[in-house]
């Protein structure tokens, strides 16, 4: 670490008590990097074994890293908790200003214990930190409302982070997520949940720091390199003009893309949901997280009349993306862009995970074509795909909840699929909702093994295609050999914590030197070691909170529409599956 | 040498990645944000665009005259020069920009001032920012 770092001060935070404290753990951030390497060892500290998801046991952490307000695109924070919809490991990532205002704020670390009796709001500013009075945000209708609120009350405009919850963590709706610069999202797993059970609305944090430098020309020498392919790279200009939404053309091309709750992977509006489509019709800003050049947040511009008075509009900007356009379109064949950016909108108000809700208003809709629900437990509505106006009322009614068959749909489609039947369908992974890749083998063996059940463990959808590509049937050997290195290479990125979208600029011998300037002098192999142990911290973890390789199910849907790879079978999830634990055993 | 100063060509294109403040602050080799003279925020928000905060080099400049120390001197044809050793840290000239270009390094209980050296534009990778020829120097 470099002298006078303030990386490794945890500051913690009590909700019960009101109070705050700061320890110095220099041997946590020596060992363990920062981001989820620091983060699964606070979590282990913190989280009894036995904790309830909704109780103030259940501890929050946000964590940094070593690279964070150092280099370009090192612009993410870390969270852990244990997760309300899955019961276990609850790891999620943001960007936004998170990342870069935590870290010049002085801290490495921030771990949120307790739960507030009344509804609060935390500020940091750097040393200050306040617990401010939040009853009147509570209950607002809008997470927006909520952001315009703090923006007026708090200091450091644009060094700052404002996150905070909607009506959906409120309501205790298990995939509510943390929303923080209005557009990112500490999106999967339940986060604004338990925000929301420990009554705490919102957490900014700002701060202004500076670092210095052992060898400072080395730090300009390593930035300019890091800089100049961040902003040259044909892969980092793509992520720039059409953002993730990019994937769409080409997924539904290649049969991936999921559709109408999978039971196809091709949706025949695609053309017309496409990024292209997006960013041609609708696009209207385009934003960055606090030290990224390549700006992939794409916000479009939706220009809506109001229907009781003539020449009267308004225009909303509604932040889109692939897994968005995915759950709240292709799923549900929602047709065109503006009625996708209505249902985003109507998601980001609440503060819900996207791709949950996209996934359980899917599983609905299918339940409800099969007769095994009727408009009783839907209370009156007909869920008919493609149909925006139904799904916008039945995202409310997963907010409010006003019967039965509402509160078990916001506890996620595994545990809705238990009470009501249709679990061939209820595509959940771990008790995760599945991301938009219906890629091969790959994706949804990755889904199942990986720690948070997410897309981005190990990133199967990416090997998926490589092998498709190059017209290559994998092994089960072959998918867990690839899905267990790449995510041992990932414990180190979301250690540093380096967006994924820069993983191709941050090879392994940028990312040894720029360690190398932050006062790391770390080898390839020795991170390599190191990110093996992290991977068997977390799952250390989940085993210790009741996760089992066996326990896991597969959704039969998967199995029953091809992939560009062709079928799956279960016998071959099986085998991968079992491999890849015994790989996970002998690391 | 040429007297330049910074300007800010069309704010729309900034996408609020905040290059040009760590830029700024590695004039010194260091990372982070304390020493930048160049700030940007969100115009209320991120759905409203960004306001991009640099030193206009005026040729009367309101900062230099509430100093009581004269630690700001005129520098030719517009802006001002920091003379730290002369500085008091009354944040006098803080509070009179107008348009708030003047910073204030807390570690260092000094303002922080633009030397127009445009660093900060180099690592603009949307041309936001540019650095040009002051009035007195254009032909």
């Amino acid at each position: 670490m470099m002298e006078e770092d303030s990386l490794s001060r945890i500051l913690y935070v009590d909700l019960s008590r009101r109070r705050f404290w700061v320890k110095e753990r220099p041997e946590l951030f020596e060992k363990w990097l920062g981001g989820a390497g620091v983060a699964i060892q606070l979590l282990k500290e913190e989280c009894p074994k036995d904790a309830d998801p909704f109780g103030p046991e259940n501890p929050v952490i946000f964590a940094v890293g070593p690279l964070n307000g150092l280099f370009p695109i090192a612009s993410k924070t870390a969270a852990m908790f244990k997760s309300p919809l899955t019961g276990n490991l609850g790891e999620s990532y943001a960007g936004g200003r998170s990342s870069i205002a935590l870290r010049m704020a002085g801290y490495g670390a921030l771990v949120i214990k307790g739960s507030s009796e009344t509804p609060v709001y935390l500020a940091v500013h750097e040393e200050d930190v306040h617990f401010r009075e939040a009853s009147v945000l509570w209950g607002m209708r809008s997470s927006y409302t909520v952001g315009r609120v703090i923006r007026g009350r708090e200091p450091a405009a644009g060094v700052r982070t404002i996150m905070r919850i909607g009506r959906a963590g409120e309501k205790l709706v298990s995939y509510a997520c943390l929303v923080t610069e209005t557009y990112r999202h500490f999106g999967r797993l339940g986060l604004g949940a338990v925000f929301g059970s420990k009554k705490l609305k919102a957490l900014t944090i700002s701060g202004k720091r500076s670092f210095k430098f052992k060898k400072p020309r080395q730090y300009r020498e390593v930035y300019d390199k890091i800089f100049e392919q961040l902003v040259t790279s044909p892969a980092m200009k793509k992520y720039h003009e059409l953002g993730t939404a990019m994937n769409i053309g080409p997924l539904n091309e290649m049969k991936a893309l999921p559709t109408k709750n999978l039971s196809s992977a091709s949706f025949e509006k695609a053309e017309d949901i496409s990024g292209e489509s997006f960013a041609e019709k609708y696009l209207g800003r385009r934003v960055a997280c606090a030290h990224c050049p390549v700006s992939c947040v794409h916000i479009a511009a939706l220009r809506e009349p109001y229907e009781t008075e003539p020449y009267f509009y308004k225009t909303k900007m509604i932040s889109y993306d692939y897994e968005l356009i995915y759950a709240l379109g292709s799923m549900l064949e929602i047709p065109s862009p503006p009625e996708v950016l209505k249902l985003i909108d109507e998601v980001e108000t609440f503060g819900l995970d996207a791709m949950s809700t996209g996934v359980a208003l899917a599983w609905a809709t299918e339940m409800q074509e099969r007769g095994l629900i009727t408009e009783t437990e839907l209370s009156g509505l007909r869920l008919r795909w493609g149909d925006a106006e139904a799904y916008t009322k039945a995202i409310q009614m997963l907010v409010e909840q006003p019967n039965d068959f509402f509160r078990a749909l916001a506890r996620g489609v595994d545990y809705a699929s238990l009470k009501y039947g249709g679990s061939e369908y209820a595509l959940a992974f771990g008790g995760n909702e599945m991301p938009g890749y219906h890629t091969g083998p790959a994706a949804h063996v990755g889904y199942l093994v990986g720690a948070r059940h997410s897309h981005l463990d190990g990133s199967g959808y990416s090997i998926d295609q490589k092998w498709s590509a190059a017209g290559r049937q994998p092994t089960a050997e072959d998918v867990a050999a690839a899905l267990i290195s790449e995510e041992i290479w990932r414990q180190i990125l979301s250690s540093l914590v380096i967006c994924y979208f820069g993983r191709g600029v941050y090879t392994q011998e940028i990312v040894v030197e720029a360690l190398n300037v932050a006062g790391y002098p770390v080898s390839y192999q020795e991170l390599m070691k190191l990110g093996a142990e992290i991977l068997k911290a977390k799952y250390e973890f989940k085993f210790s909170q009741g996760f089992s390789f066996e326990g896991l199910k597969v959704p039969k849907r998967v199995l029953e529409t091809p992939t560009p790879l062709g079928f799956i079978s279960e016998d071959f999830i099986r085998e991968s599956v079992n491999l890849y634990r015994r790989k996970l055993e002998s690391l | 040498m040429v007297y330049r100063r910074l300007s800010v060509v069309d704010v729309d294109l900034c996408v609020g990645c905040q290059c040009c403040m760590f830029a700024c602050n590695r004039r010194f080799a260091e990372a982070g944000l304390s020493r930048s003279a160049i700030h940007v925020r969100s115009a209320g928000g991120f759905e409203r665009g960004f306001v991009v905060t640099v030193c206009r080099a005026c040729p009367d400049p309101p900062c230099m005259k509430v100093c009581p120390t004269n630690a700001l001197e005129l520098r030719k044809h517009g802006g001002v020069i920091l003379k730290p050793e002369k500085c008091i840290g009354c944040q006098n000239c803080v509070e009179a920009c107008t348009i708030g270009a003047i910073f204030w390094n807390k570690v260092e209980a000094k303002p922080v001032i633009c030397v127009y050296c445009g660093y900060c534009a180099d690592f603009c990778a949307f041309g936001v920012l540019k650095a040009e020829p002051l009035e007195g120097e254009k032909k």
